[in-house]
């Protein structure tokens, strides 16, 4: 679907990219994760063809991108904005013929999305008249109307309340059913797991990390079990198939212990050991979080 | 292509419907019927006796050359000066003492104060008159002198055709200066509307989701060419507005005619070419201007901050406006006036000052030619700096901050 292939962006006193591939397949939920200033916005841009890379070539569709695909593009900046002063109905049949279609036909679009997302009394409204969260909701309408099929979100939650992101949400899930491909850039890490099929990590103008949610979670797996038992304390001794990582004390007189499996156990070892001892009521893996792999990640490099 | 025309149909209809449009596009044509109606008012006011101008021409050149008027006439005199004052008698005759040495001043005498317009209706005919006499007497043929300047000087025809009342000089010097005066004000009124429209998408954030539509330089030319039909528009509905409304007053409060019809009857067959020349350079003028101001507008994150790149942008406008309302309106052949007529930073305004007292052909091709090399130049730089400005926030952009925006690949 998109294919972005070593992308250098350079300004004058500074590297905004540097040698950046990205593959992004079709139907995909696509993170694009990253500290501020680590190039998120560089890169977007670049896909939208407001700014041209220094180097390297980006494919839409397996063709070399260029202006005929900006119709196929919806795009939400970070930096939201409509004209303060024109009526939202006609500011919407503005952008949307912007990207090519007929007033007749954006009329008819709206109207669907109006009433779906509750904004039909809002047709003759002035932008300036409206609540921001009521303007981003509107904005969302914009990017998506021209049914593009790939839509690039560029921190697509904030400014929204809790109620209306997930509103939000659901639209971007619902577009993604019908087909659309999403690239999103985001540092809410919760966003990501509940999103994403695949992410890419940027720091410092460079890719330090990309592929699937799930095969990045198995690499960074890492043998941690938690479990919660009652019973007996259960000591430290050499004999056990784990090593003790820390202990703490739950209710009803349950400990709850952190451990790391010894080299070549399973957590059936694990169970062998304690179930003689105590009672489990609990024993699950501990996956890191994209957001403990984001914050490890960036620091490493730092 | 198409999504251009979409931006200029945007630019246009937002503009031409605001309220400060509507009600400048009435307010000028208003003011302009009340002050047509105070004239009218203080016109047929004024006494409407015949003056008999006596002439006493010890010269002998304009013995019987006057034309009389409606409310002039001509009465040539062979007394002394003293003997025509001891006989006058009506208090709205004259006398006009024209002394052998055309040197000498000729002096006009009532016994009440003249009006300025009598004393210059006077001073006209007899210019018209010495013109025509120097030159028969320095051996030159008014007929075939006719012929050898309309080659050189398109306006010198109405110069010295004596016999047409209906060309008027005064009325085309007064539409030309007031085509500089009004290119002048309307290239700030919309080179600033431009800016403040680049400001308004720049500060509203919305100009990143529109060049992700289109190239910034279609956004920036559809801005450029929208504002430019409103100013277009806004000059047109002026004018008919005008000339219908005073028409109207000039009907009800007094017979004479719409100074505006009258205006346009007097500029006579040339009106064509200068208002072409005027169109001429208050487009090329505007595109020239405004795709600098469009640059600044999106150098900028308000318009506060626009003082220091506003500057050397009006400076040579100003400066060929004060210069127009006094020196090139005086002399309009000198060096001076044919380098600002020139130079495409001043020509659109020095160049319709010297308009009405001809200008060669090559010098009008060359200065309307730079116009246009001009005006693409500007464009070009401004879209250069426009295209990095409009995505630059909060950065407080100085001069060499713009050079380096102009360098920036795309």
């Amino acid at each position: 679907m998109l294919s972005i292939r070593n992308i250098v962006k350079q300004y004058v006193g500074h590297t905004a990219l540097s040698d950046v591939s990205l593959e992004v397949s079709r139907g995909q939920i696509f993170g694009l994760l990253g500290p501020n200033g680590a190039g998120k916005t560089s890169l977007i841009r670049i896909v939208n063809q407001i700014t041209a890379p220094d180097s390297g070539e980006i494919y839409f569709n397996g063709e070399k991108l260029n202006q005929s695909h900006i119709d196929r593009i919806g795009y939400l900046p970070e930096e939201r904005g409509l004209y303060k002063k024109m009526e939202i109905g006609e500011q919407m049949i503005y952008l949307a013929r912007l990207k090519g279609l007929s007033r007749a036909e954006s009329i008819r679009r709206l109207k669907i999305w109006f009433e779906k997302l509750g904004m039909d009394s809002w047709w003759k409204m002035k932008i300036e008249e409206l609540s921001k969260g009521m303007q981003q909701k509107a904005q969302f309408v914009a990017t998506v109307l021209h049914e593009p099929d790939l839509i690039i979100l560029d921190e697509p939650f904030t400014g929204f309340d809790p109620v209306n992101a997930e509103v939000i949400k659901d639209e971007i899930l619902e577009l993604n059913r019908k087909g659309a491909t999403i690239l999103f850039s985001t540092h809410r890490m919760e966003s990501v797991e509940e999103l994403c099929d695949a992410i890419a990590l940027l720091d410092k103008s460079k890719k330090i990390l990309d592929g699937k949610i799930s095969d990045i979670k198995d690499t960074y797996r890492n043998n941690i079990y938690m479990v919660e038992y009652t019973g007996d304390r259960v000591s430290s001794n050499s004999a056990e198939p784990f090593e003790l990582l820390d202990e703490t004390t739950g209710h009803n007189n349950s400990y709850i212990i952190r451990i790391k499996l010894k080299q070549g156990t399973t957590s059936n070892d694990v169970l062998q050991y304690l179930i003689p001892k105590v009672r489990i009521n609990m024993l699950q893996e501990v996956i890191p979080g994209m957001n403990e792999i984001f914050i490890e990640q960036v620091n490493k490099i730092a | 292509m198409n999504k251009i025309l979409l931006i200029i149909q945007r630019e246009y209809i937002t503009r031409v419907r605001k309220k400060s449009f509507i009600i400048m596009t009435l307010l000028v044509p208003a003011l302009f019927a009340a002050m047509f109606a105070i004239i009218a008012y203080v016109a047929n006011d004024k006494d409407q006796t015949i003056h008999i101008v006596n002439v006493i021409d010890m010269s002998g050149n304009f013995k019987n050359r006057f034309t009389d008027q409606k409310f002039i006439k001509y009465n040539y005199l062979t007394q002394s000066l003293a003997a025509a004052k001891a006989d006058l008698k009506n208090d709205d005759d004259l006398i006009l003492n024209i002394p052998a040495n055309p040197k000498d001043t000729a002096v006009l005498y009532a016994k009440k104060k003249t009006t300025l317009s009598l004393a210059d209706n006077i001073q006209g005919q007899m210019n018209d008159i010495a013109t025509g006499v120097s030159l028969v007497n320095a051996g030159i043929d008014t007929a075939s002198l006719h012929k050898i300047k309309s080659n050189i000087i398109i306006k010198s025809n109405e110069i010295t055709d004596a016999g047409e009342k209906s060309t008027n000089m005064a009325a085309t010097y007064t539409l030309c200066f007031a085509g500089a005066v009004l290119i002048y004000m309307s290239l700030f009124i919309y080179g600033a509307q431009v800016m403040r429209g680049v400001i308004e998408e720049k500060t509203s954030r919305i100009v990143e989701v529109i060049v992700s539509s289109v190239r910034p330089f279609q956004l920036m030319m559809g801005k450029i060419i929208g504002v430019g039909l409103v100013g277009l528009t806004q000059f047109i509905l002026w004018i008919a507005l005008s000339a219908a409304i005073t028409y109207f007053v000039g009907n009800k409060v007094t017979s004479i005619h719409s100074p505006v019809y009258t205006f346009v009857h007097s500029l006579g067959a040339n009106a064509a070419y200068e208002l072409c020349c005027f169109l001429f350079y208050w487009i090329s003028g505007f595109l020239f201007y405004s795709a600098l101001f469009a640059a600044v507008g999106s150098a900028v994150d308000s318009e506060t901050e626009t003082q220091q790149f506003m500057f050397p942008i009006t400076l040579p406008l100003l400066f060929t406006y004060i210069l127009s309302v006094s020196y090139l309106f005086m002399i309009p052949d000198s060096n001076l006036a044919f380098w600002l007529s020139i130079i495409p930073f001043t020509a659109p305004v020095a160049m319709m000052v010297r308009v009405p007292f001809g200008v060669p052909g090559w010098q009008m091709a060359i200065s309307m030619s730079l116009m246009i090399v001009g005006f693409i130049f500007t464009t070009y730089i401004a879209s250069r700096i426009y295209r990095v400005g409009i995505l630059m926030y909060g950065k407080k952009a100085s001069y060499k901050e713009l050079a380096k925006w102009f360098f920036y690949k795309e």
